[in-house]
Parts: structure tokens; C-alpha cells; sequence
């Protein structure tokens, strides 16, 4: 059948000399194509970068003179904040695009853009962007690494990985752990991250909102065979979860159907009650920014239970680890390195 | 004169299949007899199809031209020529062209355009209703005096109850049949591809089959009440055939078709690729196993390729942004033969029917390889070998998900008038 | 490309014999082992401070604090390194300001590395003073860098390499001189 006409996601060059490539691909999509071990070796290389993080003076120059073109086609404040510091903090330079202010509203093509962006010669190309797929179409077309940094509804791979690392320094593991994701999920890139990264270690699913919002489809998502169940009264998906992630409810409805905010407050939202049924351990996670009052009452976002604010200092540390795996590699030319474990001294 | 000589004869009106010579006098057929009968005199064309099937030819009664208005995507010449290289002698052309053809002026100048640059027969639908917009019935009367076959609306379905039935109404007293892309459009608002596991894993927007198949129903019912002869355009959906079989069943003058890429891709295929993008969308599997089990039992009356060219400025882009549509001549007879024949669903001569009498009996025609018809013969392989590639296309547009692959079986010669349009 | 073996430099009594002088000529240069603290840089870095803290604590009866310092980030070269270079962490639970340090690893080259631990220190904190202490210096130095404490100095050609190997890392506890020949 002509049905995989593409060779995609791209592969990155074949590595000189190490005998074991850590993460296959030039780009950063998605998180459907990674193995666990290739998140796992993403996660690790995150820890370097939290403990810098730490240090009085944050500032590496590692990607000195590398620039990080940062295409956020999609409004994103604290996304492409988030990437602005990681890139900064490791030395390189940012090019900003940003929705209002770009030409898109002149009509200039996607691609347009990015080829515009291109010729001013970044090093890597970090995009987000209302389409899904939008990512996957301009990597296709770019050279340099690209990160996706959202896509429609699709993949948000960089939140999928710092949810992943809160959750493994919380909970000192991945596998095998209950998860809740609660909210209007069929329009979420990033529960279909989470399902994507968090299904490879094995954890149980259970998606929990107003039916509109949790097709039964979604039990197909995450590698095959992952447990996943949907229940529709939040009642039911608080009682062995490990982790409780709850998505942000637009209250700008984008997509249809609008539900009565009174109504979700009233059948969905979490609050204290409601975690009284979860286990005193269970952790929180919220992609941000927080409708304190709609999805999530104040004190349950700011309780000991929340890892809130831990993902977004997260956030900084994996997205370093992103870049600088993406950005640090064999260029044109290279030679070949010492031998294994031997540094050149 | 032209001597089609060594061939094997289908013709699925009077069910032959059997060697054959053929000779063609200007447009008419003027001889069949059994090989070597003929005598041909000197000066004469021979054209040698040993080892060819030799069809009436193929009618593609559903494909988009884009002329008048979207030159660059497509024009009545490269698009016939595209045609033609498929092995079609006749294409039916929707109206949804700029202007839309919703009046016999449009309806001349396509039908000049062809006979003057076309390398294969046109015969245009006119639209169903002004601007196909939905409001007012268009000049359907004047359209059909200047050429048209049909009518539709395509790319959209017609817009209400009481307008399709105004309009069927109309169309029996006329004697034309209502060809209906079937959606409803509440139920496929911003959709992009079929609504299921490969939509919500890709995160893009889909439409369920019911999106077909309650404006089918509609359509189903509203030709009860007429009695008009009502078409279903590119029909995909498992829960569709089943209206048009009911319909069938009742005594209705329903016909369908089903394009190439319905029957051979599904909406697992999809990926962030446009040449992937149509509508309707690529199905379920269960559905294309429906559309396979229909083509077989006659349900289905007709291939047709539903060929959608845009240029690649504009078909290139993010998924969700490019236009519905994929390129459909050059690939449609080797992907039946790929299909349906090699794979042991149909009989070949079944096949040949589905792009022949099965067309022509939809649009209230006849097609028959016989002494007195046109002179317009399919002639094509079973087994060549050949890879398709795009980029050698006659068309403009490039957008076939189909680049490449390689098939086995195609157009050999494709003759129009007495006229070799195409040979290979 | 073979690797073939052409001298052993130091046995493992030797190693031993060496990292305890080191030791003490450290705690006798710093007058005693107060504010001073030891930074092993990885990999083999790291096992050689251990040891001379150990051996310190036999001189003087005082812990003095190792710390473990991954210069990967601070690298010059870090696009001739192979792809995906693995970052480790570093690991130093004391503050800097005002210590003494003393930065330990087995072979001083080029210097390169020296200047990359540099880097990583300063960025944690202004030290008081730093020195270097490395178990073989092997000379070709490309920076203006040396180090204050040696344990052997060896003349070197270019394509010749010393491997110092050690039990908590190599299973084996040696110096060697190796040559890289094509083939």
C-alpha cells in the first residue's frame, strides 16, 4: 500500500564513534517516535542543568555564538520565555518571532516564514505553531535541528519531558505509576504527550471530563496495549491516582462545543474535597497558566501536593538539555575524537 | 481509418471477452471481427495490440479542470492531456471552476476550449445552483441545450432539503441526472480528515462517516419523492453504500462511484502530508473492505477519479491549511488493476464495466464497443511494468500521494474519435 | 585503528606511593588543610581526589572535602567531541568563596580541560586560590596552564597516548603508554 511514502521523523547523521546513539533524530517532534531509553537519557542529561540552575552565576558558553530562532506563530508567553532562558543560559543568542507582530498577517506562508527565518543562518529553529503537523512540515523543508514547541492539537514533546521529570524526582521513578489526566483532553497536545512519554514506562491511564472532551479514541493513544480508561465523573479518576494532571480550561472556547463553566466547576473542578478522596501522596501537574477558581481551586494549586511551580523551573533544565543535545553535535568536517572515556586533555 | 488489430476485446454491454480486430472509420466503429478478418487496405493505420485489452472508452464521469479561472492549477487542455495518458476518452467536469459554470456561456466556453485544446471528449456538469451557492437554481434548462450532462454542486452538497428536491424536480423533467457530493456540513465543520484513532493521534480535526452518510439519506429520500435520477459523487462510507443499496433495492434511480484513493487508502495513511488531504477524507478500514465488497457486487456503477489539481503553492503547505484534492488520471486504471483485479475482488471485465457502460448508465448514456458507436477505444496492459512518477505528469499540479510507487499493468494507447490521443 | 601497548609507566604500588607524596605536599604547601578542599575532575579525576583526601586524612586526621567537577558544558571543543557528547553531573557540596582548591586529574596535556574546569569553578563562586594536581604531566601544553603538584613528568610524541587506569573505573590499576596506529 503507498501508504509510508515518508521517511520521517528524520535521522540524524550516523555518530563518529560512540558505539551507542543516545537519541536518533535531528529533531525534536514529538514524543510518539522516542524510546524510554532515549527519554530516560533526555531526563538525565536535564539533572546537569538543574544543578546549574542552582549556581549563583547561571550563565554557560557553551552555545556561544549558536542562535535559537524562536518561531512562535501561536501566542506563548511563557513557553518561549521558557526557551528564551534556556537558550540564553547556555550561551547562545535568540531571533524572536512573534504572532502579532509577524508578517503571517501580510499572508506570507508558513513556509515562507520559515525559509525567511532560515537565511539569517540560526542554529536551530523552535516553533509553535495553531497547526498540527505545522512542525513536522517545516523540519521537512529546514536543515537545522527543529524543536516543536506545540502544534494544534498534536504533541507539546518539551512539556510531556518536564512533566516527566517532576513527576521522576517526586516520585523517584516513571514506571508503572497510576495517572489522571483531567480536563478537556481530546484538544490537548499536551496530554498527548503525556500519553505518549508515560505509557513507555508502563503507567495506567485514566482520562477523566465532560464526554465531548474524552472520546473514547483517546484509549488508543501511547504505545499499544497501555492501559487506558475513560470515566467521566471526577469522582471516579481521583481514587489510585499517583499522579493527577489537570488541564487548563479555555475559557476562550476555541473549539466546540462551549460547556457552562458553572457546569465544569461543579462536576470537575478540583478541589480540597475532591483530593481528599486521592492518596496523600499524589502529585499534581497543571501545564499552566492556572484558572485558579475554574479547573483548580487556590489552595489545592498552592498545597504541598502540587509540583506547579517545580515544572516550570523544570521547564528551563529540560529545555537546556534540548538544545544542547540538539545543538551540540558533529559539524562538517569533524575529526574524529580521542578514543572512548578518554577526554583530550 | 484506424485497425486496432490482435486485441482482447471486453465490452461489457454485450458481456464479449474475446480476441478481437476493431476497425474505426472517423468517429464511428466500423468493423469487429475475429483476428486477421479484416482486410486493410494500404495507407491504413494499424495499431498492434497483442498481448492489450482493447475497452470502450473509459469515461471519468467525476474530475476538475480548472478552466475557467485556476489556470494555474489546471487547464481543459493539460488536464484532457493528463486524461487522455490515464487512458480516459471522456471526462466529465465539475462546475466549481471561477466563474462557477452556472450558465450556458460558461458551459460554450468550456465545450469550445475542449474541442479546440482537449485531447480527450469533455462533457461538463453544470452547477445545480447559481454560484452553487444554494439559493437559486441555476439555468439548467440553457446549460443542458449547450452541452452539460449533469448537475451538482460539487465540493459542496446541495445546500437544503427543499432545495435538492426543487432541483431533482426540475432534472427528471429535463432527463438529467443530480450528481450530490454528500456532507453534511455541521457534522464536518473544520474537519480535516475522518474522525477516529488516526485523527485524535495526529491531533487534527475529523468528521465521522455520518457526515456522508445522513446527507446520502437525505438525498436517498428526497429522490424517493421526485423519482429523479440521483448520483452520489465520490462515495466513501460503509453506512453510504448501505443507503444506496436500500435505494437500489427499492426500485430508486440511485447510481454511485467510488475514487481510487477511496479504495486504496484509509485514514490510517494520513499523515502531516497534503497529499493525503481530500474530501471526503480517507476512510476506515471497514469502510474501504464495504466500498471493495460493493465495487464487487454492483452496488457501485462507476470509477471515477474525482482528479483535484492545485498547484503546489498552494497545496504545499501545513495540513490543515491546503486545499482538499489529489491528482487522479494517470493512476486511476493501474490502481483498479493493482486493486480490485489482481488482488481477485472483481473480474476484469467487471472493471472495465465500472469505467464504461457503469459511467454512462449513471449519466443516462450507453458506452458499448459495437459496430455504430464512437470510435473511442481504451487500450491497456495488464502486466507492464512502470513506476509512476509526478514530476513527468501532463498535469500542472503535482499533489498525488502516489509519486513513486510502482505498478504492474496501465494505459498502453487511448483513442478518441478514431484518433490516437495517447500512446504510450 | 589498533591500539598497541608500548611501556608501563607506573604499577599500582607505584600509583599508591605517588598519591600519598602528592598528599602530603599539598597539606605542607597550604600550611595544614584548613579551607582546603579538593575538586576531582571526571572521569578519573574524580577516584585520584578521593584518594589523596583519604591520604590526607591519614597526614593530619582532617576530612577534607572532595567535590566533582563534569567540564563538558565549559568546553572549547565541544563540536570535535562526538555527537551527543553525555553530560554527568557535577557535584560540589561546599561553597567555593574564599577556599583553597586544588583541582585533581590524572593527565595534563593541552591544558584545555584545566581552562574548562576554570570556568565551571568560577562560576560557582570566587575561590580564594586554585591549584592543580595531576598524576602525570605529559607536556604539549596549548594554554599558559601548570600544575603546582606532579607525580611523574613523561615526554610524549603526539600520537602516543597514556592511559591511567584505575580499579574503581578500569577494573585494573596501571599506567601505560599506548600509540594509536591506523590499520
Amino acid at each position: 500500500m503507498p501508504g509510508a511514502l515518508l521517511t520521517w521523523p528524520r535521522e540524524a547523521p550516523p555518530p563518529l564513534t560512540r558505539k551507542q546513539v543516545n537519541y536518533r533524530f535531528r529533531d525534536l517532534l514529538a514524543m510518539e517516535p522516542l524510546s524510554a531509553d532515549e527519554i530516560t537519557f533526555i531526563l538525565d542529561q536535564s539533572k546537569p542543568f538543574q544543578e546549574i540552575q542552582r549556581n549563583p552565576l547561571k550563565k554557560l558558553a557553551t552555545l556561544r555564538g549558536k542562535t535559537v530562532a524562536l518561531a512562535f506563530f501561536e501566542n506563548s508567553t511563557r513557553t518561549r520565555l521558557s526557551f528564551g532562558t534556556a537558550a540564553s543560559r547556555l550561551g547562545a543568542d535568540t531571533m524572536n518571532l512573534q504572532a502579532e507582530a509577524s508578517s503571517l498577517k501580510k499572508g506570507e506562508t508558513l513556509l515562507d516564514t520559515a525559509n525567511n527565518l532560515n537565511a539569517m543562518k540560526p542554529d536551530c529553529f523552535v516553533m509553535r505553531h495553531s497547526s498540527s503537523g505545522a512542525a513536522d512540515f517545516v523540519a521537512r523543508h529546514l536543515e537545522i535541528p527543529v524543536v516543536n514547541a506545540g502544534d494544534g492539537t498534536h504533541e507539546h514533546p518539551s512539556q510531556g519531558l518536564l512533566d516527566a521529570l517532576t513527576i521522576r524526582d517526586r516520585k523517584g521513578t516513571l514506571n508503572h505509576l497510576n495517572v489522571t489526566i483531567l480536563g478537556d483532553i481530546a484538544h490537548s497536545r499536551v496530554a498527548r504527550s503525556n500519553l505518549h512519554l508515560l505509557g513507555k514506562f508502563g503507567c495506567r491511564f485514566t482520562l477523566c471530563g465532560p464526554a465531548m472532551w474524552v472520546p473514547r479514541e483517546l484509549e488508543h493513544i501511547g504505545p499499544p496495549g497501555t492501559p487506558i480508561r475513560c470515566v467521566y465523573r471526577v469522582e471516579e479518576a481521583l481514587e489510585d491516582a499517583d499522579v493527577i494532571i489537570v488541564l487548563r480550561v479555555q475559557t476562550e472556547r476555541l473549539y466546540e462545543p462551549s460547556l457552562s463553566q458553572n457546569d465544569y466547576i461543579l462536576l470537575y473542578q478540583l478541589n480540597a474535597e475532591r483530593m481528599k478522596l486521592a492518596k496523600p501522596d499524589a502529585l499534581i501537574l497543571h501545564p499552566g497558566p492556572i484558572n485558579r477558581g475554574t479547573e483548580i481551586t487556590p489552595d489545592v494549586a498552592d498545597g504541598p501536593r502540587s509540583a506547579v511551580l517545580e515544572q516550570v523551573t523544570n521547564g528551563v533544565s529540560v529545555r537546556m538539555a534540548i538544545l544542547y543535545l540538539l545543538m551540540v553535535g558533529a559539524t562538517e568536517g569533524t575529526t574524529h575524537p580521542a578514543l572512548e572515556g578518554k577526554t583530550v586533555s | 481509418m484506424l485497425l486496432v488489430k490482435n486485441g482482447r476485446v471486453m465490452d461489457p454491454a454485450s458481456k464479449t471477452d474475446a480476441p478481437r480486430d476493431v476497425l474505426l472509420d472517423g468517429e464511428r466503429i466500423a468493423e469487429i471481427a475475429a483476428p486477421g478478418k479484416i482486410t486493410h487496405a494500404d495507407g491504413e493505420q494499424v495499431f498492434d495490440a497483442t498481448g492489450l485489452i482493447v475497452a470502450p472508452g473509459f469515461i471519468d464521469m467525476h474530475a476538475h479542470l480548472r478552466e475557467p479561472g485556476q489556470e494555474n492549477s489546471e487547464t481543459i487542455e493539460t488536464g484532457t492531456h493528463a486524461a487522455a495518458r490515464g487512458g480516459f476518452t471522456v471526462v466529465c467536469c465539475m462546475p466549481n471552476t471561477k466563474p462557477v459554470n452556472d450558465n450556458a456561456s460558461i458551459t460554450r466556453f468550456m465545450v469550445d476550449r475542449a474541442k479546440a485544446f482537449g485531447h480527450v471528449r469533455v462533457w461538463p456538469i453544470g452547477a445545480a445552483s447559481v454560484g452553487s451557492k444554494g439559493e437559486a437554481i441555476s439555468d439548467i434548462g440553457a446549460m443542458r441545450d449547450a452541452g452539460i450532462v449533469a448537475v451538482s454542486d460539487d465540493g459542496k452538497p446541495i445546500a437544503t432539503a427543499k432545495l435538492a428536491r426543487q432541483i431533482m424536480d426540475y432534472c427528471r423533467t429535463l432527463d438529467l441526472p443530480v450528481i450530490e457530493h454528500a456532507e453534511d456540513v455541521s457534522l464536518a465543520a473544520g474537519a480535516v480528515m475522518r474522525e477516529g484513532i488516526a485523527s485524535t493521534r495526529l491531533g487534527l480535526p475529523g468528521m465521522p462517516a455520518a457526515a456522508e452518510s445522513v446527507c446520502v439519506a437525505r438525498d436517498v429520500q428526497v429522490a424517493e419523492l421526485t423519482g429523479a435520477r440521483l448520483h452520489i459523487a465520490h462515495l466513501s462510507a460503509k453506512s453510504s453504500l448501505a443507503q444506496v443499496r436500500f435505494a437500489k433495492q427499492n426500485g430508486l434511480r440511485v447510481s454511485c462511484e467510488v475514487t481510487p484513493h477511496h479504495f486504496t487508502l484509509i485514514d490510517e495513511d494520513v499523515t502531516y502530508d497534503s497529499r493525503y488531504k481530500m474530501n471526503p477524507p480517507l476512510a476506515a478500514r471497514e469502510d474501504r473492505e464495504a466500498l471493495l465488497e460493493g465495487l464487487a457486487d454492483g452496488t457501485v456503477d462507476a470509477i471515477a477519479t474525482d482528479h483535484a489539481p492545485h498547484e503546489p503553492a498552494i497545496k504545499d503547505v501545513e495540513f490543515d491549511k491546503a486545499p482538499f484534492g489529489i491528482l487522479g488520471f494517470e493512476t486511476a486504471i493501474s490502481l483498479a488493476l493493482e486493486q480490485l483485479v489482481h488482488s481477485g475482488r472483481i473480474s476484469l471485465l467487471r472493471m472495465v464495466e465500472l469505467f464504461t457502460s457503469g459511467p454512462a448508465r449513471a449519466l443516462g448514456k450507453e458506452r458499448k464497443l459495437a459496430v455504430g458507436e464512437p470510435s473511442d477505444l481504451t487500450i491497456f496492459s495488464l502486466d507492464r511494468p512502470w513506476t509512476y512518477h509526478v514530476a513527468e505528469s501532463a498535469s500542472k499540479s503535482r499533489n498525488s500521494p502516489f509519486d513513486g510507487h510502482s505498478f504492474k499493468g496501465g494505459p498502453v494507447a487511448t483513442i478518441v474519435g478514431g484518433k490516437i490521443a495517447y500512446k504510450h | 585503528m589498533k591500539i598497541i601497548e608500548k611501556s608501563q609507566l607506573m604499577s599500582a604500588a607505584e600509583i599508591d606511593r605517588t598519591l600519598q607524596r602528592l598528599a602530603h605536599q599539598v597539606v605542607e604547601k597550604s600550611g595544614g588543610t584548613r579551607n582546603l578542599a579538593l575538586i576531582g575532575i571526571r572521569r578519573r579525576g574524580v577516584p585520584l581526589a578521593e584518594r589523596i583526601a583519604r591520604a590526607m586524612r591519614g597526614i593530619d586526621g582532617v576530612e577534607v572535602p572532595v567535590g566533582t567537577l563534569d567540564i563538558t558544558l565549559y568546553r572549547d571543543d565541544l563540536s570535535k567531541v562526538a555527537p551527543q557528547a553525555v553530560l554527568q553531573s557535577s557535584h560540589i557540596p561546599f561553597g567555593v568563596d574564599a577556599m583553597d582548591l586544588v583541582l585533581v586529574d590524572d593527565v595534563l596535556y593541552t591544558g584545555r580541560t584545566i581552562r574548562a574546569a576554570m570556568n565551571g569553578l568560577f562560576d560557582l563562586g570566587r575561590p580564594k586560590r586554585v591549584s592543580l594536581c595531576v598524576l602525570i604531566d605529559r607536556g604539549h601544553r596549548e594554554m599558559p596552564i601548570e600544575a603546582q603538584y606532579i607525580g611523574r613528568t613523561v615526554q610524549t610524541s603526539d600520537t602516543e597516548i597514556i592511559e591511567v587506569r584505575l580499579t574503581e573505573i578500569d577494573n585494573e590499576e596501571r599506567v601505560v603508554l599506548v600509540d594509536r596506529v591506523d590499520g
